[in-house]
């Protein structure tokens, strides 16, 4: 048997084997969906970061002299019952519900994943315990058991963020939790506990690397359920509180003049429906890119 | 799973469900004897008088067992508003929501089932992907935003229908409907969206199987092998999802009854939190939880009686 050649580097293939992250990556940019749904969510961040730059006019600053204008060149999606620039309070609108979005999930996220984490890899009493309070929790619909938590907190967007966060927290637990037990079975994991790594080395180096892919899609999924929690407890008077803008105040407003000023209905309900809609796309481009046996 | 078993789960949860739900009174701020007292809070006497009466003078797992025997003899508390019990405030808007939830829920199978047998059955044609699109639109939608938009176009427009009130179905059925249909639509449009894609998903593992292929093959009508095989065995998990979506569907509720002004047990728990009335709120999430739990037993045991290879001989 002859010795191999080793090949120069100069002539190697150029497709090397790539990274599970690569092909996820690689799979989401196939779907043209969840790409457009990205590309909308970078807009709407941009608008929220950039929104003191951009934003025709002051969002709070009351005119009395333009009161219920007519969308036009001046006022692009028209005035409000004070005289306010709808196009600078949609534009403002998109800070309130990004922060609230992603503060939520957060705590969320920061509740159920190492709650999640231990339930599934502790097991026994601890894990019983765990479920037993996350079906308790999911047995309250979210809503209500939003609007119960902001109501004892008291109504302002960031006692609203604490309570969707809070009431989010049992699906990130159920998801890192399921994540924990079928990662927690497999060989390389047993082979680390064989070599006399600790509960909590195992726990942290060895599992929690390895559920983030169904936690991101959660994450994801749960971005846009926040995001239209925000919203409506907003538009019940329990979120942001006027006269700072958001969309579901804004929304709350304009029912009171739906036939005198319709636009006003209109311009803060698209921008929450392509929001939400957005985040809905990724989820589910980021699902199927990061779980290819679930196609 | 042996239904004693399954009920006997169901224990620990409920046991749960109340410390949730008495814990929330813990986060109010403030004395809830000196919301109560009004404008009589600078007497020490009253104050005193209501903590008594209350049990607010004792010590957390003592007015925690003396809270929950009364909820397990039906009494919720008292409103503090209105000084009603608030089991007869449920017992007065449940019927009310109720109405609006089974009416949701037929516009929802209606759209949902057919919707995603279609899109299983031209799966990846233009069919799946208008399917697909309208229902991932109907779960981005915010269902108040949607009422507001089918008020403005149905009621302000097209003055077809009334924009908001109720009438009940007792008193005039036609007009009970007229007030009902749009809520219903746009509480049952989310329902219909995750319908839709469980009954693709469904009918699409079920149309692999072989039972499919030998109905085919013994020359039945297409109609036939998707109506009579596929579906019926494709329906049996969407029927849980009936139950689990009950959290959707009292969650719409409060929105819903919010935009169209509707009376149910949504404005109640809205109108309970504006007006501090928290032994309302308390009460309203205690019954939608024990709802909740009760209809996901009852999932379960249909789901045993309507699949037969679960049934025990």
């Amino acid at each position: 048997m002859t010795r191999q050649q080793r090949t120069p580097p100069a002539e190697r293939p150029t497709h090397t084997p790539r990274t599970p992250t690569q092909l996820a990556i690689n799979r989401f940019v196939r779907r043209p969906a969840a790409v457009a749904g990205l590309a909308v969510i970078v807009l709407f961040v941009a608008v929220a970061i950039l929104a003191p730059l951009i934003a025709p006019y002051d969002p709070i600053a009351t005119s009395w002299s333009a009161i219920r204008k007519t969308p036009s060149a001046a006022h692009w999606m028209g005035t409000d019952e004070n005289g306010r620039d709808v196009f600078s309070r949609v534009l403002f609108g998109a800070r309130a519900s990004l922060l609230a979005g992603v503060v939520s999930v957060l705590i969320a996220a920061g509740i159920g994943v190492p709650a999640g984490l231990l339930a599934g890899f502790a097991g026994g009493w601890i894990d019983a315990l765990l479920s037993r309070v996350v079906d308790a929790m999911l047995a309250c619909p979210f809503l209500i058991l939003a609007i119960a938590l902001t109501a004892f907190l008291g109504p302002d967007l960031a006692n609203a963020m604490i309570a969707i966060g809070v009431s989010t927290a049992p699906r990130f637990m159920r998801v890192a939790r399921a994540a924990t037990l079928e990662v927690g079975s497999a060989d390389y994991i047993q082979a680390a506990r064989s070599l006399g790594a600790t509960g909590i080395r195992v726990a942290v180096r060895h599992i929690a690397p390895n559920i983030v892919p169904p936690v991101l899609v959660q994450a994801s999924l749960s971005l846009a359920a926040a995001i239209i929690a925000e919203a409506s407890l907003s538009f019940l008077g329990l979120g942001q509180q006027p006269p700072s803008p958001s969309w579901g105040s804004m929304l709350n407003a304009a029912q009171r003049f739906l036939t005198q000023a319709p636009w006003l209905a209109v311009f803060p309900g698209v921008a929450i429906f392509l929001c939400v809609l957005s985040f809905n796309l990724v989820g589910d481009g980021l699902r199927d890119a990061l779980d290819p046996r679930g196609r | 799973m042996k239904l004693s078993s399954r009920i006997a789960q169901i224990v620990p949860t409920l046991i749960l469900v109340s410390i949730l739900v008495f814990c929330l009174q813990q986060l109010m701020p403030g004395d809830p004897a000196l919301v109560l007292a009004g404008e009589e809070r600078g007497d020490p006497k009253v104050l005193a008088q209501i903590r008594e009466e209350l049990w607010l003078d004792r010590s957390l797992p003592v007015q925690y067992l003396h809270w929950v025997s009364n909820v397990a003899q039906g009494n919720l508390g008292y409103s503090w508003r209105t000084r009603q019990p608030v089991s007869q405030l449920i017992e007065q808007k449940l019927p009310v929501t109720a109405q609006l939830g089974v009416m949701a829920f037929v516009i929802a199978i209606l759209i949902g089932v057919p919707t995603g047998v279609v899109a299983a059955i031209k799966r990846n044609g233009p069919w799946d992907y208008v399917a697909n699109a309208v229902g991932l639109a109907g779960l981005s939608m915010p269902n108040f935003w949607l009422g507001i938009m089918l008020i403005l176009l149905i009621s302000v427009h097209l003055g077809w229908l009334p924009p908001s009130g109720y009438v009940p179905l007792t008193q005039d059925v036609w007009q009970s409907l007229a007030t009902t249909i749009m809520p219903a639509f746009v509480l049952g449009n989310a329902i219909a969206a995750i319908l839709m894609r469980h009954t693709r998903s469904a009918m699409l593992s079920v149309l692999d199987q072989d039972y499919v292929r030998t109905a085919r093959a013994k020359g039945l009508s297409e109609t036939r092998v998707i109506l009579h095989h596929a579906l019926r065995n494709a329906l049996i998990p969407v029927v849980t999802l009936g139950a689990l979506e009950l959290g959707t569907l009292l969650s719409g509720a409060v929105l819903t009854e919010q935009v169209f002004s509707i009376p149910g047990f949504g404005k109640m728990v809205v109108d309970a939190v504006f007006n501090r009335d928290y032994p309302v709120v308390q009460g309203v999430v205690l019954v939608t939880a024990f709802l909740f739990i009760l209809l996901n037993l009852l999932a379960d045991i249909l789901y045993v009686l309507i699949n037969p290879r679960l049934r025990r001989a």
